[in-house]
């Protein structure tokens, strides 16, 4: 037994009440403190500019085959409701990629991934962690406002790129959007929000993870590339493997189709392209594989008519669910990891 | 029970007490990191935890600040539970951790400004805050320029005026002077003990390094293992610590060998001196060494007495204060045993 055991242990800690001097009150809202700090570093980061760059080109280029498109039609475009969401939708005849919407898809979750690799492993390389955790914030504080900083940042450039799109579709061509079609344009750009979203939750759940910033930005980039460049093979190749037979019965084929259909969902791209190609096309109104043989006729005999908004949103509620609840679970899954995490590496 | 003695003084005075720990424990996994530390640190003083790596410093720190849970046993920080009450805690600590890192592409002002925020200072209060206190580390100059081109000492210093900012009532110091060279170790020292005596703020540092706790701190905590194995003045843990023995250096003129037989006599004649030891060199002092230690005041002045009455010429006549190094060798080796 030590010395100091034994001169000590024999007094009870007394509590003693905190000091009555007068101090600033603690700080209430944390968050609001590394948001903003975290907002200064991302306005003037080159990795900022380099992403509007990106994104602005990965506008650009496709909108120059919509605006050729737009033109050529332009004499007849009188009765044509829903042109200036072409701006968006058409693109080159010849690649079908070649759309706004979907280089928006390819690039934008770069944009989530940029700003958040790097949030918490950063801090930890640099030893700037222990530090700001020993201020009177709430652990929690550094995540939240981290994310909600990488928000803000995603929001600013979305907004900078579609006001380049339509302020090109109003000045050089013209055109000017309806009230729906803004509201379908704002739908668009809450979606797009949303999947960006989804991507920051996951750069800063690698951030957490992943020890190295690196590393982290290495398996995001990884994983990226496998969803988007390989994603619609992966499933065409998993989705061959589970074809049916030439002789299976309609029904048969009808349940193959609903389960390649599944498979092709589980990925995030998917839930996106498919969410914004009813929301930019007011004239589609299917975007399921029939689910019965009475669908399959139902849908030839349909006549083509523009749906409303909420039609449209009718139609892809549950991929905005699945993109909310992928964004909550990723965040949720970053948030615990840090909260449990040792402040040392 | 030669300890109990400090002790019972200070307890009366136990309200003064910024940091109290009671059976303090961290284990992790198997490994008990810290082990049922007993810790005081008072008002107003400089207090040093001793220990090699591993011994549980940093943990025994990132406790008390409530920035990891004790596996068992409980802290008061300014009388406040840090696992219940982690930020009323870190306003009141100012904490420089080991490793102290910055923004880099941050000015050291932007960088301390950030701080500011983040303990919800209001901005005039805050501006003035950090000009004060980057004027007491001696980075004025340099305040706004980027981190990046600061050196490890200015970075150490600015990572004190940091911890600073927020007018804390204790300031936790992890490795203050790890990593960084003998002036600029002197200098930070120079600040801490400025820093005591201005604010009237109490210190808690630790370190490995052993003379430099010795130079600057008021009491040490001795840390082996996750264990306190001593706490108190240098003198303190010496009596505990030490063998056993007081040795007094006296330096006397002795011109011919006879003379010097005669002293030899002399100072081995006096009760309780054990050894006299003559100087390897002329002109050096003798060593009397003396058991047990608590007779070393008498001792030195019998041989006042007995160097007037042999006609001795005494240069210098001071006891040896024994070292930290000793003492902890002593203090490990004999809590290990
Ligand atoms: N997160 C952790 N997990 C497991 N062991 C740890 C952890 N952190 C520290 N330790 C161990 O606890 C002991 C004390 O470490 P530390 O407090 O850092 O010592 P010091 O600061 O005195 O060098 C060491 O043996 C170290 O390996
Ligand atoms: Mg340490």
């Amino acid at each position: 037994m030590s010395a100091a055991d034994t001169t000590l242990t024999a007094d009870p800690v007394v509590a003693e009440p905190a000091a009555a001097t007068p101090r600033d009150p603690l700080p209430r809202a944390g968050w609001r403190v590394v948001a903003a700090k975290e907002l200064g570093d991302h306005l003037t980061s080159v990795r900022f500019v380099v992403l509007l760059v990106v994104l602005g080109l990965a506008a650009a280029i496709p909108l120059y085959f919509a605006a050729d498109q737009i033109r050529s039609i332009a004499p007849q475009a009188s009765g044509f409701s829903a042109v200036f969401l072409a701006l968006f939708t058409l693109g080159s005849q010849d690649i079908s990629v070649l759309r706004v919407y979907e280089f928006v898809g390819i690039v934008a979750p770069l944009l989530g991934l940029a700003f958040a690799f790097d949030a918490v492993n950063g801090e930890r390389s640099e030893g700037t962690l222990p530090r700001l955790l020993a201020q009177p914030i709430h652990r929690d504080d550094v995540i939240n406002g981290k994310f909600a900083a990488g928000m803000a940042v995603i929001g600013l450039v979305l907004v900078v790129v579609v006001g380049f799109i339509a302020g090109f579709g109003m000045l050089r061509l013209g055109i000017v959007p309806h009230g729906n079609e803004v509201l379908r344009l704002l739908a668009w750009v809450i979606i797009t929000f949303l999947y960006v979203g989804v991507w920051l939750a996951f750069g800063l759940l690698l951030s957490v993870l992943v020890r190295r910033a690196a590393t982290a930005a290495l398996i995001g980039f990884g994983i990226w590339l496998l969803i988007t460049i390989f994603g619609q093979l992966i499933t065409t190749l998993v989705n061959g493997i589970l074809a049916p037979a030439a002789d299976a019965t309609p029904d048969a084929i009808l349940a193959n189709a609903q389960i390649q259909q599944f498979i092709t969902r589980l990925l995030p791209s998917t839930l996106y392209r498919e969410t914004s190609v009813v929301l930019l096309n007011p004239s589609v109104n299917q975007i399921s594989a029939p689910t019965s043989i009475g669908q399959v006729q139902q849908a030839q005999q349909q006549i083509q008519s523009l749906f409303s908004l909420d039609q449209s949103f009718l139609l892809v509620w549950p991929q905005v669910v699945a993109l909310v609840f992928l964004l909550v679970v990723c965040f949720a899954a970053a948030y615990v990891a840090f909260m449990r995490q040792e402040v040392r590496a | 029970m030669r300890r109990a003695k400090p002790a019972v003084r200070r307890a009366a005075t136990d309200d003064d007490a910024v940091i109290r720990t009671r059976r303090l424990t961290k284990r992790y996994g198997t490994l008990t990191a810290v082990d049922n530390l007993d810790l005081v640190v008072h008002r107003g003083e400089i207090f040093g935890l001793l220990g090699q790596n591993g011994a549980g410093k940093t943990t025994t720190i990132l406790m008390l600040l409530g920035l990891t849970e004790p596996s068992s046993g409980e802290a008061r920080v300014m009388g406040l539970d840090p696992e219940r009450e982690p930020r009323l805690v870190k306003r009141r600590v100012g904490y420089l951790p080991d490793a102290v890192g910055f923004y880099g592409g941050l000015s050291g002002r932007q960088n301390l400004r950030y701080t500011a925020n983040l303990n919800g200072l209001r901005r005039d209060v805050a501006e003035h805050a950090i000009a004060d206190v980057l004027e007491q580390v001696g980075l004025t100059d340099r305040a706004d320029d980027r981190v990046d081109t600061y050196s490890r000492g200015m970075r150490q210093r600015l990572g004190i005026a940091d911890a600073l900012v927020k007018t804390p009532d204790l300031l936790i110091l992890d490795e203050p002077t790890t990593a960084i060279d003998p002036l600029g170790v002197v200098e930070i020292l120079e600040l801490l003990r400025r820093l005591v005596n201005e604010r009237g703020l109490a210190i808690m540092l630790s370190s490995h390094l052993l003379t430099q706790v010795q130079s600057v701190c008021d009491r040490i905590g001795i840390f082996a293992a996750g264990r306190l194995v001593g706490q108190g003045t240098v003198d303190e843990l010496a009596a505990t610590f030490g063998d056993g023995t007081a040795t007094i250096e006296v330096g006397l003129e002795l011109p011919t060998p006879a003379d010097r037989s005669r002293a030899q006599a002399a100072l081995g004649s006096l009760s309780g001196v054990t050894e006299v030891n003559p100087p390897a060199k002329d002109g050096d002092p003798w060593q009397v060494v003396v058991r047990p230690a608590s007779g070393e005041g008498r001792v030195r002045q019998e041989i006042l007495v007995v160097a007037v009455d042999q006609s001795l010429r005494l240069t210098t006549l001071r006891p040896v204060v024994p070292s930290l190094d000793d003492i902890y060798r002593l203090a490990v080796t004999r809590t290990a045993a």
